[in-house]
């Protein structure tokens, strides 16, 4: 999911860097003091979710989990994602500096759009399709980051047109997992902590 | 070893670089890109067991390219054995693993030993918002300890019989428990934004770091802009 440096042209950098910084905004303007912790954790625990490798058939996957955040965290998620994605190219060298704000919008914007879905199902249902809201949003926020991540490398040259496709066709798989993966959490926390899921109310 | 400098100017330093880097278009000066990265982490020396591990990440996305471009780009192919591989798919794969590769060593050389707090405060004092700082300090403050209490979730699983394995079992399995890590994450950052509000937290975190820029940073800064403009000059003399 991560593009690394060096792939992208610069206007593709500078928009992404500003549509980071836009949503990254929107996010510390409506996240307070008391909240602040909070999300700095969930921040941490994304960091530690995203190296786990999850079995899939002979191989394993990693998960993105930009959908769970969004689902938790609102717009909240941008700040968190930002810090995180910031930590891993500390720390681990995945992305970088140049592409943080590309890698930033692609995974944070698809985990926001991802929860405005999951609450749309939600307003309209109540809580009994909360599976099915959940799994939807967490499917959403990888199919849109890869989307999003393919738009990206074909905005910057034509010619990342077919690598494109197939990194996108690759996540398909990706896609149907973490919507599962996202299920089974949610409902996980709605047994054992309801409040979280309304972090970002 | 680890320089002696100044956080601010090693961060700005490296941001300046990647940036100038990330542009580049031609061959010769990713080039010249590459030797001052590889001349940068020569002084600086890291592990090398570190080095190949993040090195290693890097390369996956470029090893990708490499099996793409070659055979997906429009245009004159050059025959390889019995393999037909686009020109202009190889000049672009080559491009960005020495963009890439040369952006990393930079950033290793003069980012990769600092520690998140160092880069927090730093970050602080080079004008990030606060609340963005804050997020960074605190989530590079918990990541270790929410890593370790994810092997320590999984040992107990696996104390239990569990492997991991792919299937619907395996997966609700593994999405509790990290239903669980998020549950410990968030029920650890109650009580840790309750001691702090005791100790009479407001948002605004001091912090006892001073930082003092010396004669070694003016040296890197004028150094890195000098070398930056070179392999500028370099890549407009090949366009």
């Amino acid at each position: 999911m991560h593009i690394s440096e060096g792939v992208l042209s610069p206007a593709v950098l500078g928009a992404g860097a500003a549509l980071t910084a836009l949503g990254t905004a929107v996010g510390l303007r409506r996240l307070d003091y008391d909240r602040i912790m909070t999300v700095a954790l969930l921040s941490a625990a994304f960091f530690v979710g995203s190296l786990v490798h999850i079995p899939v058939g002979v191989g394993s996957v990693h998960l993105v989990l930009n959908g769970l955040l969004g689902v938790l965290l609102g717009w909240a998620a941008f700040p968190a994602i930002l810090a995180a994605l910031a930590l891993q190219a500390l720390l681990f060298q995945y992305g970088g500096l140049t592409a943080l704000g590309v890698n930033t919008f692609t995974m944070a914007f698809g985990g926001v759009l991802a929860a405005w879905v999951y609450k749309t199902i939600i307003r309209i249902s109540g809580r009994g399709l909360l599976r099915a809201a959940a799994f939807c949003g967490g499917a959403l926020g990888v199919a849109l980051a890869g989307l999003f991540t393919a738009a990206a490398m074909t905005f910057s040259d034509e010619s990342f047109l077919t690598a494109a496709e197939l990194l996108l066709l690759a996540h398909l798989p990706v896609m149907l997992l973490e919507g599962v993966m996202t299920l089974f959490t949610v409902a996980f926390i709605a047994k054992a902590r309801p409040e979280m899921l309304e972090i970002s109310e | 070893m680890k320089l002696g400098l100044d956080p601010r100017v090693r961060l700005l330093a490296a941001a300046l670089a990647s940036l100038c880097l990330a542009l580049l278009r031609q061959i010769p000066s990713s080039l010249l890109g590459l030797a001052l990265g590889m001349a940068l982490l020569g002084l600086v020396r890291p592990r090398p067991e570190h080095l190949r591990r993040r090195l290693a990440a890097v390369n996956i996305f470029t090893f990708f390219l490499w099996c793409a471009l070659p055979f997906t780009v429009q245009g004159e192919s050059v025959a390889l054995g019995a393999l037909n591989l686009s020109s202009a798919g190889l000049r672009l794969a080559l491009l960005v693993t020495l963009k890439a590769n040369a952006i990393f060593c930079v950033f290793q050389a003069l980012v990769g030993a600092m520690s998140p707090s160092e880069a927090g405060c730093a970050l602080k004092s080079l004008g990030c918002p606060p609340k963005l700082a804050f997020l960074f300090l605190v989530a590079g403050r918990y990541i270790h300890v929410l890593a370790a209490e994810w092997q320590a979730l999984m040992d107990a699983a696996k104390l239990r019989a569990f492997t991991p394995k792919a299937g619907l079992h395996g997966w609700r399995t593994m999405a509790c428990l990290l239903g669980l890590l998020l549950v410990r994450g968030y029920d650890r950052s109650q009580r840790a934004c309750e001691a702090m509000r005791l100790r009479a937290f407001t948002g605004n975190f001091t912090t006892v770091t001073r930082f003092r820029a010396g004669y070694a940073d003016v040296f890197l800064a004028v150094g890195m802009v000098a070398f930056l403009a070179a392999v500028l000059w370099v890549e407009a003399i090949h366009a």
